[in-house]
This record gives structure tokens, C-alpha cells and sequence, in this order.
């Protein structure tokens, strides 16, 4: 069943919802990957809630004029005003009044969600007994969907990745260095304004798959997981556009195999899963690379403070500082040293020394910058620089 | 409507509104002043996991364990979005982000996974409430406030949301000015011995407390809406810490009475036969005081630019 659903076997619904919500995750993750750079992640936190009192306004509309409440169309188009609205409602209330950007966005998510809430309210009291499915915008639901609204979804999602990639370039430049950007010509304020428009666009077209409470998730998550795998620009806005496609890609696969598994949520724990293994895994910002630099750390200071000891004869008590000697073939079990050992000893006690004299003389500023007590004195100085700090040193060294 | 309808069925909505509105902003003044004002926002999603985790484990939805799963799960995600900020380096507001929209899935995922269906527990509930339907049955009239019997028929929610808010104006009102301190200049306030770090995660626990009490009577969109909007609004009419916390108690008060009467009523005045959501229309009120205030607030501008 389930790789019935991965391998796009499950009927034509099914493969049209899983194909768009790949579409609409890998655009998200892209554009999540600019947001996520210019600190705004949140900000489509307010954008998702301020479309439930479009969707229910839509619906009212349309119910009023007699057509179908619940022609998608309509319905997405009054979400992204209302959307647009609030979005203008947290920009006037940064721009114009004290309030942080996180305050401005609380409230307008909580407003306009509340507003959404009373407006659903009286779209159920109405009673027209057709308005059942306005709450399924709230966590989304693709069962029993219509084939018009899936090629709506997929035909956005498509449309919003090819404008993301369309977009790179300018809002690259926008998001990390605007005044460079204004100097070459970029419409910055038009770069930051694409953004957000397709911000937008994507909350309004994922809010039949995911719904609006976790839609914010695809444009945060998969921006999240991409920078724990690269500094670059290029690679992480690729990293996050390939994540957020496959979080959508098996997230609705796996819903479609089972009732009980929503589409929305199961998406984004899809996301979430990739995420959490990034943390764990990534090279340089994983947390198992931390840990074993960390390790190694530990180790270079034991094995130093060890050698130190043995030079200046004095016993070693630490357990963990005995055992990685042993390891290494710096001491035998019983604590004395063998030769390997009384060698580097000895070595240690005069780089240390070497490093007093380093660290007093300002002439050796930068080099003292660029490697810490204990990296090998070769692999900062050059011969004639140890020459130098030897004559210092005086007979000592000689010895 | 007379004195009695009024006591059994506005009265004890209007005061749990009351009291939930007044136990989330107070703490929300702080959280606002210290940038963490979306942290009312994760903590009301997460609250969702929370309960279904403690229904599955008690299989109950007696009030107690669903708090006590709600508190664990706010605090629980509070501290992993410090983790993924520390160990994984990544933005507040992403890691936030990260943190309660996957808590949330998780949380509708096993509602729909367990047989939830023979117990009121949903996720329309979690969100917004069902502030109408606490209702004193037994109240008689005016009179019944002073009678034990009568009194003992009260919604369970109304004492525990005032336990909730005199616990949090307690919090407040003993380390006023430890947190003033700590809120305006950490570093001062560190030079002097405060615990400011202990302070900070002190206030995120006492936000916890009045979100989850808030919740279990009024569902989370409240609870956002009165974290942020009294404080935001109330931090336009001053610029004295002081004045600013009474501005949002009193700008709370309104919404939840003004909100609720509104819902309950305003529909009936424009002709309509249905009332709408009270949790709702009290967030809505709060917009629009917070927009009020935005647009002629004294103390509207950022300091430092120049006069409108």
C-alpha cells in the first residue's frame, strides 16, 4: 500500500495531490529559505491566520449571490486578501507605532484568527447545510477532493517554484546585502515584496492540503533543515526546495494509504523528520559532530595536562587522563612512562614554555591568534620564528 | 434579560473571559517588553499534544491530568526551542517555528490516531472553546452568589481560572521589581545578584500557567490574542512600566466583557438569529482596541523619530 502510494499507484486523485504537494513543498522550502535569512520566518505565521476571515467572507459572498460556497477558486482568492491585509497590518504596525515585529505578529494572528472564528461561527448559523468543509482549511484535508481543485493545487505549487527559482538572483542579493543590491540596479523593495507576494501565494495554495495552522511549518522547517548542510546561498535554497518537496511528496503518500493519517500533519512531521535528522547528522552543525569535536577537544587537553605532568615528574591522578595516555602508548599501566612518552613529555614542557614567551611578546601577536596552547608550535610559527623564541628561552632549551 | 438569567448564564462566562484575559496579560506585558511575545503563540499550540498525550496515558478528561499534560508539553517545548537555538544555532523565531508546528502535528496526528470519538476532546475545542456553555445552572438570582449550595454548582473553570490569575498577580506582585530589572536591563540587574536567567524562566513558567488555566476554560485563541494585544496596545497610551500594566489589565477587562456581550448580543441587534463565537469576538475586540490605540495612542511612536 504504502509504495503503492510512493510510486504514484493510488488513483489519479491521490497522484495529482501527491505531485502538487511536492510542487508546493519544494517552493515553500525556497522561498522559506529567504525568509528564514532576512529573520522574517514568523511573519507567515501572520500570513496563514489572517486568511481564515477571507475564506469565510468568500464563502458568504458567494453563498449571497447564489453561486456554490465552496468554489476553491473563490474561496483562495478571498483568503490571499485577507492574507494581503493582515500582512499590511503588520507592516503599518512596525513601521508606524513602537511595536516589535513579534508583538505586531501576534497580534495579527490572533485578531484575525479570532475574526475568522466568529465569522465561521455565522456561516454555520446560516445553516445552508452546504457550508460543511470551511473548517478543514484549518488543518487541511485532501480526501474527497475535486479533480479541479488538485489541478488547481498542483498548477499553483508549479507556478510558485518556477517563480522562486525566477526570483533567486534579486532576492539573494536583497536579503543579504540591500544597499549592494540598490547599487546594482535590484529593485530591492520590489525583491522583498516578490517574497512576501509568494509567501503568500503559497500559504493561500497549501491551505486545502495542509491547512492554516501548519502550513507556516513548510515555509520555516525545511529552510531550517537546509542551513544545518551548507554557508552557501545557492546550495541552501536547493537543499531547502529538495526537502520541502520530499516532506510533501511522502508526507502525502503516506496519508493516502490510511484515513486516519491527515494529510497536513503528517507532512509536516515528514519535515519535521528531516529536520531532526539533520540536527543529529549534519557535518560541521550536527550535534554528533559537536559532540566528537568536543571529545577530541577533551582529549588534546588531558593528553597535555598528562604530558606536562610526566615532564615535571609529578603523578598523574586523573582516571580519564591515564587511560587516553595508555591509549596513545604515553605511559604503561603501572604510570611510568615509556620512551615515546618521556619524549613528547618533554617536548610539551618546552612548547609550553614557548607558548609563555609567545603570549608576552607582542611581535608574535597574530601568530599567538592563530592557534591555541595546543597546537604544535611548526604548525603556527615558522623555524626561524622558534629560533627566535629559543634565544629567548635561553638555556633551557639548549639543554 | 433579567438579574437571574443574567447571573446563571452571562455572569459566569463574562468572569472566566475576565480572569483568563487579566492571568495572560499580565504576564504578556513582560513578555512584550523582552521580545518574547510569540511565545504565548507556541505555547497555546503545543497545549494540544499535551492534552491527548494525557488523555491516552489516563484515558480520562478529567480536568487535572489534561493540565498537568498541557503545562509539561508548554514548558517541555519551551525548552527545546532553547536547545535548537543553542545547540543547533538556529534563529528564535525559526526554532520557535520548528518547535509548535510539529508538537501541533503531532498532536492532531494521534487525536486522529486514538479513538477519541466517545469523549469531547477535538481540535475546534483546543482552538477556540466553548466559553457559551459555561453556564450556572444553579443560580437563582443575585442571591445565589451567597449561597454555598448554589455556589457549588459553579463551573469548575471559573475557580480555577481566578486561582490561575491570583497565582500569576501574585508572581507579579512579589518580584515586580526584580523583573522590572531584569526585563529593561539584564546586565544591570545581574551586576546587583538578581537571577535574571531564573527570572526569564520563571516568567515563560508563569505564562505557562495562565495559558494552560486559560485554555481548559477558553481555548487558545484567547490566550494569543491576550498575551499580545492588551500589553501592545497599553505599551501606546505610556511609557511607564506602572501604567502600562494597569492600561492592559483594564484594556482586558473590556475585551472579555465587551467581547462576550457582544457575541452573545450584536448578531440579535443586526437581525441575525444566531449568536457567534465568544472566544472569537473577545479577540476581535482586542483588535480593535489595539488598532485604536495604534492610530491615537499618546505614546504611539518609536522613541527617538520624529512627532506624527
Amino acid at each position: 500500500m504504502l509504495f503503492d502510494a510512493l510510486s504514484l499507484q493510488l488513483g489519479y486523485n491521490a497522484t495529482l495531490v501527491t505531485v502538487g504537494a511536492a510542487m508546493l513543498g519544494a517552493a515553500a522550502g525556497a522561498i522559506g529559505a529567504f525568509l528564514y535569512l532576512g529573520k522574517r520566518s514568523l511573519v507567515s505565521d501572520a500570513i496563514s491566520h489572517a486568511t481564515l476571515p477571507g475564506v469565510a467572507l468568500a464563502f458568504m459572498a458567494m453563498a449571497a449571490f447564489g453561486g456554490d460556497g465552496r468554489f476553491l477558486p473563490g474561496l483562495l482568492a478571498g483568503s490571499a486578501i485577507s492574507a494581503w491585509i493582515g500582512l499590511a497590518c503588520v507592516s503599518l504596525l512596525t513601521s508606524r507605532t513602537r511595536l516589535t515585529v513579534d508583538a505586531a505578529i501576534g497580534a495579527v494572528l490572533s485578531v484575525f484568527f479570532g475574526v475568522g472564528i466568529m465569522l465561521l461561527t455565522v456561516v454555520q448559523s446560516t445553516g445552508t447545510g452546504r457550508q460543511a468543509g470551511l473548517e478543514t482549511f484549518l488543518l487541511g484535508s485532501t480526501a474527497g477532493m475535486l479533480w479541479s481543485e488538485a489541478v488547481l493545487i498542483a498548477a499553483g505549487g508549479t507556478a510558485a517554484l518556477a517563480l522562486a527559482l525566477l526570483l533567486r538572483r534579486p532576492a539573494t542579493l536583497a536579503s543579504f546585502d540591500p544597499e549592494y543590491a540598490a547599487a546594482r540596479g535590484v529593485n530591492v523593495r520590489g525583491a522583498e515584496f516578490a517574497v512576501m507576494g509568494l509567501a503568500l501565494a503559497i500559504t493561500v495554495i497549501g491551505l486545502k492540503v495542509v491547512g492554516l495552522i501548519l502550513i507556516v511549518a513548510l515555509l520555516i522547517i525545511p529552510a531550517a533543515t537546509a542551513r544545518f548542510w551548507t554557508n552557501r546561498i545557492g546550495p541552501m535554497f536547493a537543499i531547502a526546495g529538495a526537502a520541502g518537496g520530499a516532506a510533501g511528496y511522502l508526507g502525502s503518500a503516506i496519508s493516502a494509504t490510511a484515513p486516519a493519517l491527515p494529510t497536513g500533519p503528517v507532512i509536516v512531521l515528514a519535515a519535521f523528520a528531516l529536520f531532526a535528522v539533520s540536527l543529529l547528522l549534519a557535518p560541521e552543525r550536527g550535534v554528533v559532530a559537536a559532540l566528537l569535536r568536543h571529545r577530541r577537544y577533551q582529549a588534546r587537553v588531558h593528553i597535555r595536562q598528562g604530558l606536562l605532568a610526566l615532564a615535571q615528574g609529578q603523578p598523574i591522578y586523573e582516571r580519564l587522563t591515564m587511560r587516553l595516555m595508555r591509549r596513545a602508548g604515553l605511559v604503561r599501566p603501572d604510570g611510568v612512562a615509556t620512551d615515546a612518552g618521556r619524549a613528547q613529555a618533554a617536548k610539551a614542557l618546552i612548547d609550553e614554555r614557548r607558548w609563555q614567551i609567545l603570549r608576552a611578546n607582542p611581535d608574535f601577536e597574530a601568530a599567538a591568534a592563530r592557534g591555541d596552547r595546543l597546537a604544535p608550535l611548526e604548525s603556527v610559527l615558522t623555524p626561524d620564528q622558534i629560533a627566535e623564541l629559543d634565544r629567548a628561552l635561553g638555556p633551557e632549551a639548549a639543554r | 434579560m433579567t438579574g437571574a438569567e443574567f447571573v446563571a448564564i452571562s455572569l459566569p462566562p463574562m468572569l472566566i473571559g475576565t480572569f483568563a484575559a487579566l492571568a495572560c496579560a499580565l504576564p504578556g506585558n513582560f513578555l512584550l517588553l523582552r521580545r518574547q511575545a510569540l511565545i504565548g503563540d507556541a505555547i497555546s499550540h503545543v497545549v494540544l499534544p499535551g492534552i491527548v498525550v494525557a488523555f491516552l496515558v489516563t484515558g480520562s478528561v478529567a480536568a487535572w491530568p489534561m493540565m498537568i499534560g498541557a503545562g509539561v508539553a508548554a514548558i517541555g517545548s519551551v525548552a527545546l526551542i532553547e536547545i535548537l537555538r543553542r545547540i543547533g544555532r538556529i534563529e528564535p523565531g525559526a526554532a520557535m517555528g520548528v518547535v509548535f508546528t510539529a508538537m501541533f502535528a503531532g498532536g492532531v496526528l494521534l487525536l486522529e490516531q486514538s479513538d477519541t470519538s466517545s469523549v469531547h476532546l477535538d481540535v475546534e475545542h483546543a482552538l477556540y472553546g466553548n466559553l457559551e456553555s459555561l453556564v450556572w445552572l444553579d443560580a437563582a438570582g443575585w442571591g445565589s452568589l451567597a449561597d454555598p449550595a448554589a455556589l457549588a454548582a459553579l463551573p469548575p473553570e471559573l475557580p480555577r481560572v481566578a486561582i490561575a490569575f491570583a497565582f500569576v498577580l501574585g508572581f507579579t506582585a512579589l518580584l515586580w521589581r526584580a523583573l522590572a530589572l531584569a526585563t529593561f536591563d539584564e546586565g544591570f540587574a545581574r551586576t546587583l545578584g538578581l537571577p535574571a536567567g531564573a527570572l526569564g524562566v520563571a516568567l515563560v513558567a508563569v505564562s505557562a500557567v495562565a495559558a494552560v488555566a486559560a485554555f481548559d476554560a477558553v481555548g487558545s485563541i484567547i490566550v494569543i490574542a491576550m498575551f499580545i494585544c492588551p500589553p501592545a496596545a497599553a505599551r501606546m497610551m505610556t511609557d511607564r512600566l506602572g501604567r502600562q500594566v494597569l492600561w492592559s489589565a483594564g484594556f482586558a477587562v473590556a475585551s472579555a466583557i465587551l467581547g462576550y456581550t457582544l457575541a452573545g448580543h450584536g448578531p440579535l441587534w443586526l437581525g441575525f438569529g444566531h449568536s457567534v463565537s465568544a472566544a472569537g469576538a473577545i479577540a476581535a475586540v482586542s483588535g480593535l482596541i489595539l488598532a485604536l490605540a495604534a492610530a491615537f495612542g499618546p505614546c504611539r511612536a518609536r522613541a527617538g523619530s520624529p512627532p506624527p
